[in-house]
C-alpha cells in the first residue's frame, strides 16, 4: 500500500526497513483471521492489520508512542500466525519489532507496568535469579487471589499462579564442558543451555545430551552463554537484547573457530526464532554482522538437527501424542513437519489438535503481561488438545509447556524426552505407569 | 492518495454534533464495543480497495443484534450515516466509511449458532468468516459451496453484501442461491426475518433483493445457509497452452458442449509465475495461459468428465495436462490460486476488475485488455474465474506514484467498460461500491437505475445506509 514518508525519515535505517515492509501490505486482510487476539477479540485494532496499520501511521506522522497505539501492540502475541498467513510476504515480525523499539524510546509506562517490567527483564534472563524468585513466588501464592482482583496487580497474580509448584533439581547439564559421544563421533555442536528452561525443568537438556552422544554428537556447553535476548527483544529494550545476542554470537565465534561446530543446538524454539534472527539484529554493527550472520545459519532448533541423522525406524508402541507446534516452531521457524516425523518414526502415534495455528496464550512474558486473553487462549488451546484424547502432549518450547499444563492434567513433555525415551533413555517422570 | 471518485460531502448537522453522538453511543454500547479515539479510527478508514480512505466518526462493534438495533435506531432519528462492514476486504470499496459515519463492524459476532444436517442448514452470525463454516461442519462431511478466494477471512454478512462468488461456484452457485434466510436490521431498528430453512418463502422474494445490495437495505446480523454434502472426490487438474486466445476458447468450448465442471479458473503467464513463487503448487513455468479445472464425482465420473474436457482442449492446442497426485498437491493448487491477490503484493500494488462477459468474447476481451493495458504502460496479471466469465485483470502499479495510480484507474475503467460493450456487465462479483459507481451509467439506462434507486429509497429515504456507494451521488431521489 501507498506510505507517506519524508526523505529525512527514510534517512534512519529501521524506518527505510519498516516502509519496505508497509510497501508490500496489499491490506488484503487475511491476517486477521488467524491472528489470535483478533479471533478472541473481534476488533480490528487487535489484529494484525489493524496494528501494521496503526503503527504506519505512527511511524510516518514521527509521533511518539501514545496509550491507544501501546494498547494494541502490547496485546500482540508475537506469534506470527500472520506472517504465514500473510500470501504477500509482509514481515511483520521485524515491523513489531521495530514498533516495540519505538514504545520503549518514546512512551512512558504506568509505574506498576514500568516495574513489573523491569522486574522480568531483571530476574528471567538471569538463572540464578529466576530460581530465587521462583523459590519466594512459591511463598507468595497465597497472595495471588487477592493480586489478581486488583486489575493492575493481575500481572503478578499471574506470575504467581505460573510459578511450578516444586522445585525442579538442579542438573549439571547446564555446566559447561564437553560432552563426549557415546559410539564413534558423527558431529559436533553447541547446546544453548538457555536461561528460564533449565531452572523450569533441566530434564529437556538432559534428554538432549543423552540422546546426541547416543548416536554420536559431541556436545559443547560453551563457557559464558546467556540468554538468547528474546525476552528482552519483545519488551522492546534493544540495546540489552542486543547484548545478550552479541555475548552469546562471541562465544559461539569461538567454538566454531576452535574445533568447528555443525550446529549450534536449540531446545526452546522461542530462543530459536531469536537467535535465527541475530544475523538481522545486527546487521548495523559492522563488528558483529558477519559473526551474527554464520551463527544464525548454525542455529537449528533439536529436531531440525535431528532429522538429518537419520535416526532408525522403532516399533508402534501405543502412546498417543497431541503434537502441539508452538508458534515460535511453525511460524517463527517454519518448522512443521520434522517433529512430528521424528515422533512417528520413534514409534508413537501422533495426532493434530484442531486450530493448530492458533497460539497457547504462553508467547514469552505474554502470560504474566495479558493475563486475560492469554486465559482465553489457554482455555481453547486445552479443549482443542483434549478433544484428540491423547495421553501426552508433545512440544517444542518451555513456555508452551508451563501455559498448557497449567490447564490441563494430560502430561506434557518436550518432544527430545519423548526421542530419548524411545531410543533408549530413561522413562520420563512425567509419564504414568509401566 | 487517489481522489478521482469523491463521496458525498459530509453533514455538517452530524459533524457537529460529534461529541454528544459519541456520548450517546457510550451509553447504547459496552465500552470495549465502541472506537472513538482519533488514533484508534485510522485502521477503519478503509478495506481492500486501499487506494480510497476516509477516516469515520466512530465505530460500532456491536455483541448482539439488539445493540446493532439500538445504534441503528439511534442513527436514524439523526440522519447519522452507517456503513456496515464484516472483514473489510471489499476490492470496490464497499466498506470504506466517510466522515459523518458510524462503521457498524459484525467482527464480534461470529459464532455458529446451529447446524441441521436434517434440513442440510446452518444457522450463523453474520461476522463469521466464509471458511469457518465449511470448517465447522467439515468433519461430519458437509460444507459450505460459495467459496470466495477472501474465504479465510471475509464474512457471511459481507458475502450476502456483495453476492460473492468463487471459483467452485460455477457448479453450486453464487451466496444468493446458497442463502436460505436472513434476520436483519431496519434502518429504524425494527428487526426483520427473510425466508428460513426452506427453499422458497410465501410473498416476495425480499431475500433476493437484500442479497447483493452493498449494506443499503439493511445491517444483516444472522443468515441461514445452504450446507452441501461433500463430493466422493475431487480432483483438480492443470491444462497449459501457448495462448490466452486457446486457452479462452477452450473455455468456451467446454462450457458450450454442455460439460458444467465444479470450476475452471484461468491465470496468464505473470499470474502464473506470481502463485508459482509463492504456492509452490507445480503450476507449468513454460505456458502462456494456464487452466485449472476441477471436476468431482465418483472416480469413474471424474474419469468420463475429464476425457472429454482431455479430448476438447486437444482440439485447442493444450500443451500440458497434469493431474494432481495427492491432496496434498490438490489443496497447494487451491492455496496458490486464492492467495493469487495477495502475492501479486509481492511485485507490485494493484487494482482489481471484476467485468463479467460472455464466454465467447473471452479471448477478445483479454486481447481488448493487453493493448489498453500497454496504451496506458502498465503491467497486468489475469487470474480469473474463467468458467463464468467473470475477469479479473490486476492492473500493476506503483502506489507512492500519484500519476501511475492514476493512469491505472483510468486503465481500469476502460477495461470495465469494455466488458460492458462486449455484452458483460461491469461487476461479477466484488460488488459495486465506490469503485465502479460512477460507470453504472455506462451500464444501465437512466429508468432501469431509477427503478433500482426506488427500491433503496423504499427501505431507506435518508439515504443513511451506506450512502455513498452503488448509484451515482447525482440525480437520487430525496424525502
Ligand atoms: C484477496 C482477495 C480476494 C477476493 N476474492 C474474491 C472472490 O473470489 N470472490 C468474491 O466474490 N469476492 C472476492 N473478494 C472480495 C471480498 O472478499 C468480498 O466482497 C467479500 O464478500 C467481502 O466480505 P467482508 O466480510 O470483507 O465484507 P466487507 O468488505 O466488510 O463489506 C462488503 C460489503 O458488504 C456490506 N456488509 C458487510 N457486512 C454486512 C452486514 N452484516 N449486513 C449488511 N451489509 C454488510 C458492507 O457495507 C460492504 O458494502 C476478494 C477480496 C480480496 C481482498
Ligand atoms: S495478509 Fe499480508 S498483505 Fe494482507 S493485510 Fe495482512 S499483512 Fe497485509
Ligand atoms: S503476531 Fe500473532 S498476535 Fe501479533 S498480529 Fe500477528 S497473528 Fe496477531
Amino acid at each position: 500500500m501507498q506510505t507517506n514518508f519524508t526523505l529525512a525519515q527514510l534517512a534512519d535505517p529501521h524506518v527505510a526497513e519498516s516502509e519496505q515492509i508497509l510497501r508490500r501490505c496489499v491490506h488484503c486482510g487475511f491476517c486477521t483471521a488467524t491472528c489470535p487476539t483478533y479471533v478472541t477479540l473481534g476488533n480490528e485494532l487487535d489484529s494484525p492489520r489493524g496494528r501494521i496499520y496503526l503503527i504506519k501511521d505512527m511511524l510516518e506522522n514521527g509521533r511518539p508512542a501514545d496509550e491507544e497505539v501501546v494498547t494494541h501492540i502490547d496485546r500482540c502475541l508475537s506469534c506470527l500466525a500472520c506472517v504465514t498467513t500473510c500470501p504477500s510476504g509482509v514481515d511483520y515480525m521485524h515491523l513489531v519489532d521495530h514498533a516495540r523499539i519505538h514504545i520503549e524510546n518514546t512512551y512512558r509506562r504506568p509505574l506498576i507496568d514500568r516495574l513489573i517490567r523491569s522486574l522480568l527483564a531483571a530476574v528471567l534472563p538471569y538463572p540464578a535469579r529466576f530460581r530465587i524468585a521462583l523459590g519466594l513466588a512459591r511463598l507468595g501464592r497465597p497472595f495471588a487471589p487477592l493480586l489478581n482482583r486488583v486489575p493492575a496487580l493481575k500481572p503478578l497474580g499471574a506470575m504467581l499462579d505460573l510459578a511450578p509448584k516444586s522445585t525442579a533439581r538442579v542438573s549439571d547439564s547446564a555446566n559447561p564442558g564437553i560432552r563426549a559421544p557415546e559410539i564413534e563421533k558423527r558431529g559436533r555442536v553447541a547446546i544453548l543451555s538457555g536461561c528460564a528452561q533449565p531452572v523450569l525443568d533441566p530434564d529437556i537438556n538432559d534428554a538432549t545430551l543423552r540422546l546426541l552422544a547416543r548416536f554420536g554428537v559431541e556436545v559443547v556447553v560453551p563457557e559464558g552463554e546467556g540468554c538468547c535476548g528474546a525476552l528482552v527483544h519483545h519488551m522492546g529494550r534493544e540495546e540489552q537484547a542486543l547484548d545478550f545476542a552479541r555475548r552469546n554470537v562471541d562465544v559461539w565465534t569461538r567454538e566454531i573457530d576452535n574445533g568447528g561446530l555443525d550446529a549450534i543446538i536449540i531446545t526452546a524454539s522461542g530462543c530459536g526464532t531469536t537467535i535465527k534472527d541475530y544475523g538481522h539484529m545486527l546487521r548495523l554493527d559492522p563488528a558483529y554482522a558477519d559473526k551474527a550472520a554464520r551463527v544464525s545459519n548454525l542455529a537449528k532448533d533439536i529436531t531440525e538437527y535431528l532429522s538429518t541423522l537419520d535416526l532408525p525406524r522403532l516399533e508402534p508402541k501405543r502412546l498417543n501424542v497431541a503434537y502441539h507446534s508452538a508458534c515460535s516452531m511453525q511460524h517463527g521457524q517454519k518448522i512443521t513437519m520434522a517433529p512430528k516425523n521424528l515422533l512417528k518414526a520413534a514409534g508413537f502415534t501422533v495426532r493434530d489438535p484442531g486450530e493448530g495455528h492458533l497460539c497457547c496464550g504462553s508467547a514469552g512474558t505474554y502470560n504474566i503481561l495479558q493475563p486475560d486473553i492469554s486465559a482465553q487462549l489457554k482455555a481453547r488451546k486445552v479443549r482443542n488438545i483434549e478433544a484428540t484424547k491423547a495421553d501426552v502432549i508433545a512440544t517444542g518450547n518451555i513456555g508452551c509447556i508451563t501455559q498448557i499444563a497449567s490447564g490441563t492434567a494430560i502430561p506434557i513433555l518436550h518432544t527430545v524426552e519423548l526421542l530419548d525415551w524411545a531410543y533408549g533413555g530413561p522413562k520420563p517422570e512425567k509419564i504414568p505407569g509401566r | 492518495m487517489a481522489d478521482t471518485i469523491s463521496f458525498l460531502k459530509p453533514r455538517e448537522a452530524v459533524l457537529s454534533r460529534r461529541a454528544a453522538i459519541i456520548a450517546d453511543l457510550t451509553e447504547l454500547l459496552p465500552p470495549e464495543c465502541l472506537v472513538h479515539e482519533a488514533r484508534e479510527l485510522v485502521p477503519f478508514e478503509t478495506d481492500a480497495f486501499v487506494s480510497y480512505r476516509r477516516l469515520p466518526m466512530a465505530v460500532a462493534l456491536p455483541k448482539t443484534t439488539a445493540q446493532v438495533a439500538a445504534v441503528m435506531k439511534y442513527c436514524n432519528r439523526y440522519g447519522i450515516p452507517v456503513v456496515p462492514r464484516g472483514a473489510g476486504t471489499s476490492l470496490s470499496g464497499g466498506a470504506i466509511p466517510q466522515e459523518d459515519a458510524v462503521v457498524l463492524g459484525l467482527s464480534k459476532m461470529s459464532r455458529i449458532l446451529e447446524v441441521d444436517y436434517a434440513n442440510r442448514t446452518a444457522t450463523v452470525q453474520a461476522g463469521v468468516t466464509n471458511l469457518n463454516i465449511s470448517e465447522a461442519v467439515g468433519i461430519d462431511g458437509f460444507f459450505y459451496a460459495p467459496d470466495p478466494s477472501s474465504q479465510l477471512a471475509c464474512t457471511i454478512g459481507g458475502n450476502i453484501g456483495m453476492n460473492s462468488g468463487g471459483a467452485h461456484c460455477l457448479k453450486y452457485g453464487v451466496t444468493t442461491n446458497n442463502l436460505l434466510g436472513v434476520k436483519m436490521v431496519l434502518v429504524d431498528g425494527t428487526v426483520i426475518e427473510l425466508g428460513g430453512k426452506h427453499l422458497d418463502a410465501a410473498g416476495y422474494d425480499l431475500l433476493g433483493l437484500v442479497c447483493g445490495s452493498e449494506g443499503q437495505l439493511g445491517i444483516v446480523t444472522e443468515a441461514v445457509v445452504r450446507l452441501i454434502a461433500k463430493p466422493e472426490g475431487a480432483r483438480p487438474v492443470l491444462f497449459g497452452f501457448d495462448t490466452s486466445e486457446h486457452a479462452g476458447a477452450c473455455v468456451a468450448d467446454i462450457i458450450g458442449s454442455g460439460i458444467i465442471p465444479v470450476a475452471i479458473e484461468f491465470m496468464d503467464k505473470p499470474a502464473i509465475e506470481i502463485c508459482e513463487a509463492f504456492a509452490h503448487a507445480g503450476y507449468p513455468l513454460d505456458v502462456e495461459a494456464l487452466l485449472i479445472v476441477e471436476v468431482e464425482g465418483s472416480e469413474a465420473e471424474m474419469d468420463a468428465m475429464l476425457k472429454a474436457i482431455v479430448e476438447i482442449a486437444g482440439r485447442h492446442g493444450v500443451k500440458t495436462v497434469r493431474e494432481s497426485q495427492s491432496a496434498t498437491e490438490a489443496a497447494l493448487i487451491w492455496k496458490g490460486r486464492k492467495s493469487a491477490f495477495g502475492a501479486t503484493g509481492r511485485i507490485a500494488d494493484y487494482i482489481c476488475m471484476d467485468g463479467t462477459v460472455p464466454l465467447g468474447k473471452l479471448s477478445y476481451v483479454l486481447n481488448k485488455t493487453s493493448e489498453i493495458i500497454d496504451r496506458f504502460g502498465l503491467r497486468v496479471a489475469n487470474v480469473f474465474h474463467a468458467g463464468d466469465g467473470n475477469m479479473h485483470p490486476l492492473i500493476l502499479f506503483n502506489a507512492n506514484d500519484p500519476e501511475d495510480a492514476a493512469r491505472a484507474e483510468e486503465a481500469g475503467n476502460e477495461i470495465l467498460k469494455l466488458c460492458v460493450d462486449a455484452g458483460g456487465c461491469l461487476t461479477g462479483e466484488h460488488g459495486v461500491g465506490i469503485e465502479k459507481r460512477d460507470l453504472m451509467r455506462h451500464q444501465y439506462s437512466e429508468a432501469d437505475l431509477n427503478q433500482q434507486m426506488a427500491v433503496r429509497y423504499a427501505f431507506d429515504e435518508d439515504w443513511i445506509l451506506n450512502p455513498s456507494k452503488v448509484f451515482p451521488l447525482d440525480g437520487r431521489p430525496t424525502a
